[in-house]
C-alpha cells in the first residue's frame, strides 16, 4: 500500500534517523513510502503556545499537502494529537466550511507509526531484533489523547533479543511540553530529574518512545549527566534485523 | 498575588522537604482515588452524567439561582448577592457587627479564603477560627493554604506537632495522627460550645429544594452548622445545581476524587431553619466575583463546572514539584491556573495558563470532564491576542520567534532554507562532546539542564531527495 509520511518538522531538522528507520520498516512491510517536500509542520507549536491565529496557516498547508494522501503515517504522537484534537476547532472558528470538510475527511487517514503498523496493517511483529535492554517511556498524548495502551510494547515484545523493562510511574510526564521547557525551565527540569530517576532505575541501555519530543528531553538531561543510557524512537528500534541496523 | 508562577516555583523548588511532603501527599491520595474508581464501572458514564448537570446548570445559571434564591427564602433563609469580594465580606460584616459577634467559627470554605474574609473580619475586631483540622494548621501557622480539599498537604506530621506545641501553649505532646486530632479536638470543643455564630461555604447548592449541602470528613462542620444559633454560608453562584436526585451522581463522584472515599464521613445538607433546632438565623452570600465574566465566555465556561474536588491537583506533575502556593491564590494545580487569571480578567496570574506542559492528567481524572489543556490554550491564546496590541510585546523576543516560525513553515522550501541557517548559526556554540551545553537568550532555559543535540548536517528532506536521485 502507498503511505504517505508526515516526517514532522523537528524529525525531518533533528532527527532524520527515525525518518529513515520509520521507511526502512514500512518498505520491509512490503509497502511504499510517499514524501512530498512540501510538507512542513502540524501547527503543534503555534497552536499550545497561544498563537492559534498564527496556526491556522499552517494547519491549511497541511491539508494542502495530505488532500490526496491515502494513508498518512506521522511517527510522533502529539502531532497526531494537535491533528485529531485541534484541527476540528481551528476549522470550526474559521467558519469556513471547506475547512472543516478537508479536516474531516482528513481524520481517519491520519495514523501514529505505531498506530498505523498494529491498528492498520496488522502488524505486530515487524521482523526486528535488537539485543538490548529497553525500557518504554509512555508520552503523554500518546497514553491520553490517541490511547495508544500497550500498542508500542506489543510491537516492542516482538523484537527478538530485546529485554523489556518496565518503567515506574510511566504515565507521568517527563516535563517537556514544547515551550514549556523554556518559559518554565526550573520545573520542567525537576519533573525530568524524577523520569531519568525513573529510567535509571529500569537497568535499560537504551529507553525509547513514539515521541522524539520527550527523547529529545531526555537525552538532554541524560547527556548532561554524562549517563550511559542512550535514547531512540520505536521506529529506529524496529528498523533494526538480525543482519544489522542499517539504514 | 505577588511572584510570576516560575519565580515562585523557582524558590519552592528549593524546599526539599516541602517536596517531599507534597509529593508524598498527593501520591497517598491519588491511589486511593484510582482504587475507589476502578471499582465503578459506570465510572465514565457518572462522569458523563456530572458534566451535563454542571454544564447545563450553567447555560441556565440566571432561573436556577433565581428558583434557589425562593426555595431558601421560603425556607426561612435569607439570600444575598455579592457582586465582588468587598461586597461580600461587607455582607457578612453588617450580619455579625448587627449581633455583635466577636468570634465566629469556620468551617472549611475555600471560597472565603477567595475573598480574604479572615482578615476582613479581624479588621473589624472579629475572631475566625478555623474548625476543619487542616484549615486549623494553616491558621495556625500564618501559613496560606496549598491544596483545595487538604490545605495543610505541604506540612507532615512532624511540622504540625511542633505546630501545636507552640500555638496551643501545649507542653507535650506525641506525634500520632491520633495525638494531633486529640490536640485539635481539645482545642476546638471550647470553640464550638462556645460560639454564637459559623460561617460555612457550601459543595452545592440546590435550587430546586433550597437547601445546601457540605461534606466532610470530620464532623467539625457538622459542629459548626448546628450548634451556633447565627449561620452564614457563602458559596459562588456556580455552586448550584437544579434537584435534589442530582447529587446522586456528586456524592459518588465527588468522594471518590477528592479524598479517595465511597462517600464522606459527614454528609450535611440543610434547608433553611427548622424551630428550635439547629441555626435561628440562616444567611446565603452568592458570590460572583468575576464568574459572571468567565460564563459569558463560551471557550473557557467549562471552568465554573468545577465541584472543587482536587483531583486535577493530585495528578499534575507541575503540582507536585512545587505544590501549590506557586499558583499565587487559594486555588493551586490546574484548576487554579485557568480558574486564578479567569477571576482577575488576565490582569492578575497571566504567566499560570503556561504553568502546565498540557500532559493531559487532569482531564482524564476530572470528574465533571473540564478540559483543561484546552482552556490553558484558549487563555494562552487571549493572552498573546493582548501582548500582540503592545509595542512591547509584539517586539518581543517570543512574538518574534514564533512570526518567524510560522513565516518558515508556510513552505517546504523555506524550512529547507532555515534548516541550513540554523545548522550554520549553531557552529559556534557546539560543545566538546558534539552537543550544545550553553544557549543564550530565551533558550537558555533549555540549557541550563539539558544539552541539545546538534541540527545533524542532512535533514531528513535531504537524504530524501538525494535516495531519490540515486535511485533513478
Ligand atoms: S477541575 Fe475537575 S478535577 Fe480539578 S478540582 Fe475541579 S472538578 Fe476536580
Amino acid at each position: 500500500m502507498r503511505i504517505s509520511l508526515f516526517i514532522a518538522c523537528y524529525n525531518d531538522t533533528l532527527f532524520p534517523d527515525t525518518g529513515k528507520a520509520v521507511v526502512r520498516v514500512l518498505e520491509r512491510l512490503g509497502h511504499t513510502v510517499d514524501f512530498n517536500p512540501a510538507q512542513t509542520c502540524c501547527g503543534q507549536m503555534h497552536w499550545n503556545t497561544g498563537y492559534t491565529r498564527e496556526a491556522v496557516p499552517i494547519i491549511r498547508h497541511f491539508l494542502e499537502v495530505y488532500r490526496e494522501a491515502e494513508v498518512i503515517c506521522i511517527p510522533s504522537s502529539s502531532c497526531v494529537a494537535m491533528i485529531r484534537d485541534h484541527y476540528p476547532k481551528a476549522a470550526e472558528e474559521s467558519g469556513d466550511a471547506k475547512f472543516a470538510e478537508e479536516v474531516e475527511s482528513l481524520l481517519p487517514r491520519v495514523f501514529e507509526f505505531s498506530e498505523l503498523l498494529v491498528r492498520y496493517l496488522r502488524v505486530e511483529d515487524a521482523g526486528a531484533a535488537f539485543a538490548h535492554k529497553v525500557t518504554y517511556h509512555a508520552s503523554c498524548h500518546s497514553l491520553r489523547s490517541l490511547g495508544l495502551g500497550d500498542i508500542p510494547l506489543r510491537l516492542l515484545r516482538n523484537v527478538r533479543g530485546l529485554e523489556l523493562l518496565p518503567l515506574d510511574d510511566v504515565d507521568r510526564c517527563c516535563g517537556f511540553g514544547g515551550t514549556f521547557a523554556i518559559k518554565n525551565a526550573d520545573v520542567s527540569s525537576a519533573m525530568l530529574e524524577d523520569k531519568i530517576e525513573s529510567v535509571l532505575k529500569s537497568g535499560a541501555e537504551v529507553c525509547t518512545a513514539v515521541d522524539n519530543s520527550c527523547l529529545l528531553h531526555l537525552f538532554g538531561g541524560l547527556h548532561r549527566r554524562r549517563l550511559p543510557v542512550r535514547t531512540a524512537h520505536l521506529a529506529e528500534i524496529l528498523a533494526c534485523t538480525s543482519e544489522g541496523a542499517g539504514q | 498575588m505577588t511572584a510570576s508562577f516560575p519565580a515562585a516555583a523557582r524558590e519552592l523548588l528549593r524546599n526539599a522537604q516541602l517536596r517531599r511532603n507534597v509529593a508524598h501527599a498527593t501520591d497517598v491520595i491519588r491511589h486511593k482515588r484510582d482504587r475507589v474508581v476502578e471499582e465503578r464501572e459506570d465510572w465514565q458514564e457518572l462522569r458523563d452524567a456530572g458534566s451535563a448537570i454542571r454544564q447545563h446548570v450553567l447555560e441556565n445559571l440566571d432561573s436556577y439561582l433565581l428558583q434557589f434564591e425562593e426555595a431558601c427564602s421560603a425556607a426561612g433563609g435569607q439570600v444575598h448577592w455579592a457582586r465582588d469580594a468587598a461586597e461580600a465580606n461587607r455582607i457578612a460584616l453588617a450580619i455579625l457587627s448587627s449581633r455583635e459577634v466577636r468570634e465566629v467559627i469556620k468551617i472549611k470554605s475555600m471560597t472565603t479564603e477567595e475573598i480574604g474574609l479572615n482578615a476582613a473580619l479581624e479588621a473589624r475586631g472579629i475572631s475566625a477560627i478555623e474548625t476543619d483540622l487542616a484549615e486549623l494548621i494553616v491558621q495556625l501557622g500564618h501559613d496560606v493554604p496549598s491544596h483545595i480539599v487538604v490545605p495543610a498537604l505541604h506540612k507532615n506530621r512532624q511540622q504540625i506537632r511542633e505546630l501545636f506545641l507552640r500555638e496551643m501553649g501545649l507542653d507535650q505532646l506525641g506525634d500520632t495522627a491520633e495525638d494531633l486530632t486529640a490536640a485539635a479536638r481539645a482545642w476546638l470543643r471550647r470553640r464550638f460550645l462556645t460560639a454564637r455564630a459559623a460561617i460555612s461555604g457550601a459543595n452545592f447548592l440546590i435550587a430546586e429544594t433550597g437547601g445546601v449541602a457540605i461534606v466532610e470528613s470530620e464532623g467539625n462542620g457538622r459542629m459548626c452548622l448546628t450548634l451556633p444559633p447565627l449561620l452564614i454560608t457563602i458559596a459562588g453562584i456556580e455552586k448550584v445545581i437544579p434537584s435534589f436526585r442530582d447529587l446522586e451522581v456528586f456524592l459518588q463522584t465527588l468522594p471518590r476524587s477528592a479524598t479517595g472515599e465511597r462517600m464522606n464521613p459527614y454528609n450535611s445538607i440543610w434547608t433553611g431553619t427548622t424551630g428550635a433546632d439547629g441555626p435561628q438565623e440562616f444567611h446565603v452570600i452568592l458570590l460572583d466575583n468575576g464568574r459572571s465574566r468567565i460564563l459569558a465566555d463560551s471557550e473557557s465556561r467549562q471552568t465554573l463546572k468545577c465541584i472543587r474536588c482536587g483531583a486535577c491537583q493530585n495528578v499534575c506533575p507541575v503540582y507536585r514539584q512545587t505544590g501549590g502556593h506557586a499558583y499565587g491564590s487559594v486555588y493551586g494545580g490546574p484548576i487554579g491556573a485557568i480558574l486564578t487569571p479567569q477571576l482577575h480578567n488576565l490582569e492578575q496570574g497571566a504567566s499560570l495558563p503556561y504553568a502546565s506542559s498540557l500532559c493531559g492528567a487532569c482531564y482524564e481524572v476530572c470528574p465533571v470532564k473540564i478540559d483543561i489543556p484546552e482552556v490553558l490554550i484558549h487563555l494562552r491564546s487571549e493572552i498573546v491576542a493582548r501582548e500582540q496590541h503592545t509595542i512591547g510585546g509584539m517586539l518581543g523576543p517570543w512574538n518574534l520567534g514564533m512570526q518567524a516560525a510560522a513565516r518558515i513553515f508556510a513552505s517546504g522550501e523555506r524550512m529547507e532554507t532555515a534548516q541550513k541557517l540554523g545548522r550554520a548559526i549553531q557552529r559556534p556554540f557546539a560543545g566538546t562532546s558534539g552537543t550544545i551545553e550553553s544557549l543564550p537568550f530565551l533558550l537558555s532555559g533549555w540549557t541550563q539542564s539539558r544539552d541539545l543535540r546538534p541540527i545533524p548536517q542532512e535533514s531528513f528532506r535531504a537524504w530524501w531527495a538525494r535516495r531519490g536521485k540515486e535511485e533513478s
